[in-house]
């Protein structure tokens, strides 16, 4: 029988959700981690790991480890800095597991790599190699490296996004990056087309098929087909152009999911008050708001970066945190919705694991 | 031997860790270094690059503000104390 988990950062810990089989009904720990702010959780199957990156404004930087659901942790940040000349660095924003490593995106935006299960770390020093590097500016949420896009069976193939830089790729294994954000737009800048500079918020793989992207950015919704080199507003036919999710069906690349938020401007919270999620089943040509289930009044509430999560099973279920604290799921792939938890500190970041 | 004091925060990120040591130590770099012998990984959560004492921690050597350098004697007494900052 399968089992599912939640995992949520939050600015106030990280939280482990159990579910029963049905997804419906949900069981709380924590808050873990000592409660340390913490942006991103992952699941290694390879290991049966959790692992939570965050930081403390105490304590610096650290990744967290527990090989047994979310009961104990240990921690480290071994290896997790710039140099005793660099940038300071004072939270992880990212860790993904990938081929046998984990790698962790930081602030200021950079990538490092653990061989050993996150004991110790090195920084992979091609990307803040990048000549476009001395240009990188943070948008609101910091100079972040935020996602980390690995290549499901090709360990020399990465993508990466960094606020307010844009998508990366490596081909070497990390030692040499191309900006990708050709055809995004940097509507913020004097020049909305530059190399470097696009605001990417989000970016997801499609299922099956690892030149297929999407991407939720400061300017829009995109898609490419060819790995990143050319990209495609997608957003027609969406309430805003702004948010900060995206998410990517488990099975069909034609299918994902982004919530929407107010202008940029305008406080980035869900328009009108009424909260939806927005899906699309044709690759991003046409999308639909579904509501059922959600607040649809007086709903101020954002949903950050990496707060959205979707799991394997069918139907997909689907699971986001919000800015004020509430954990939403829906176990028919987006149409109905339901609240999973209240009043949890601010939300950082979801993930949803089955486990055989 | 100085004494060191450490906050609840520290040591329970690290299981079985004691909140008052006894180190050989003849400054507060070299406190540092012998918690992170009792405890791997504590040096990393007090320091930043630089190596400097990180932003929102606090040590005292006898009650007066302190650096890395401080010196200690045999009967001096470090706190370490995370800032009052956060919501």
């Amino acid at each position: 029988m399968t089992r599912s988990l939640l995992l949520v950062g939050t600015t106030k810990g990280a939280f482990v959700f159990d579910g029963d089989g049905a997804r419906r009904k949900w069981s709380l720990r924590g808050p873990l981690c000592d409660g340390w702010p913490i942006h991103d959780l992952q699941w290694d199957p390879s290991t049966r790991s959790i692992y939570a990156g965050g930081g403390s404004v105490w304590y610096g930087p650290a990744v967290f480890r527990s090989v047994d659901l979310g009961e104990t942790w240990t921690h480290s940040s071994e290896g997790l800095t710039y140099g005793d000349d660099g940038p300071k660095i004072p939270t992880v924003w990212n860790v993904t597991p990938a081929h046998g490593s984990i790698f962790a995106g930081v602030e200021p935006a950079g990538l490092f790599r653990s061989d050993d299960g996150g004991a110790t770390w090195r920084h992979v020093e091609g990307l803040r190699e990048h000549p476009s590097r001395p240009g990188w500016q943070p948008g609101a949420g910091g100079l972040i490296c935020h996602t980390i896009v690995p290549h499901p069976t090709d360990p020399e193939r990465m993508w990466i996004a960094i606020s307010a830089v844009g998508t990366f790729a490596t081909e070497d294994g990390g030692t040499t990056w191309e900006a990708r954000n050709r055809g995004v737009l940097a509507c913020f800048a004097p020049d909305p087309h530059p190399e470097t500079g696009q605001c990417v918020h989000k970016l997801v793989m499609a299922a099956g098929q690892p030149d297929r992207f999407y991407q939720q950015n400061h300017c829009g919704v995109y898609r490419s087909k060819d790995g990143g080199h050319q990209w495609e507003d997608i957003s027609a036919g969406l309430v805003s152009e702004f948010g900060f999710v995206m998410g990517a069906h488990p099975r069909d690349p034609a299918t994902g999911w982004v919530i929407p938020l107010s202008h940029p401007e305008e406080g980035r919270t869900a328009p009108g008050g009424a909260l939806g999620v927005w899906r699309t089943r044709d690759g991003g040509d046409s999308w639909e708001r579904h509501g059922d289930g959600l607040p649809q009044e007086n709903a101020f509430v954002g949903v950050f970066r990496e707060a959205m999560a979707v799991d394997r099973l069918d139907p997909v279920g689907i699971f986001f945190g919000t800015s004020t604290g509430t954990l939403y799921g829906s176990v028919d792939e987006g149409e109905s919705w339901s609240v999973v938890a209240a009043n949890l500190p601010p939300i950082w970041g979801v993930e949803a694991v089955v486990l055989d | 031997m100085p004494t060191v004091l450490l906050p609840r925060s520290l040591v329970s990120l690290f299981p079985g860790a004691p909140r008052r040591c006894e180190v050989e130590a003849a400054s507060v770099a070299e406190a540092i270094d012998r918690l992170d012998e009792v405890a791997p990984g504590m040096r990393n959560r007090l320091l930043d690059a630089g190596p400097s004492i990180r932003r929102h921690i606090n040590v005292y050597v006898d009650g007066a503000p302190a650096s890395l350098a401080t010196p200690l004697g045999p009967d001096s007494v470090v706190h370490v104390i995370p800032a009052v900052s956060g919501g």
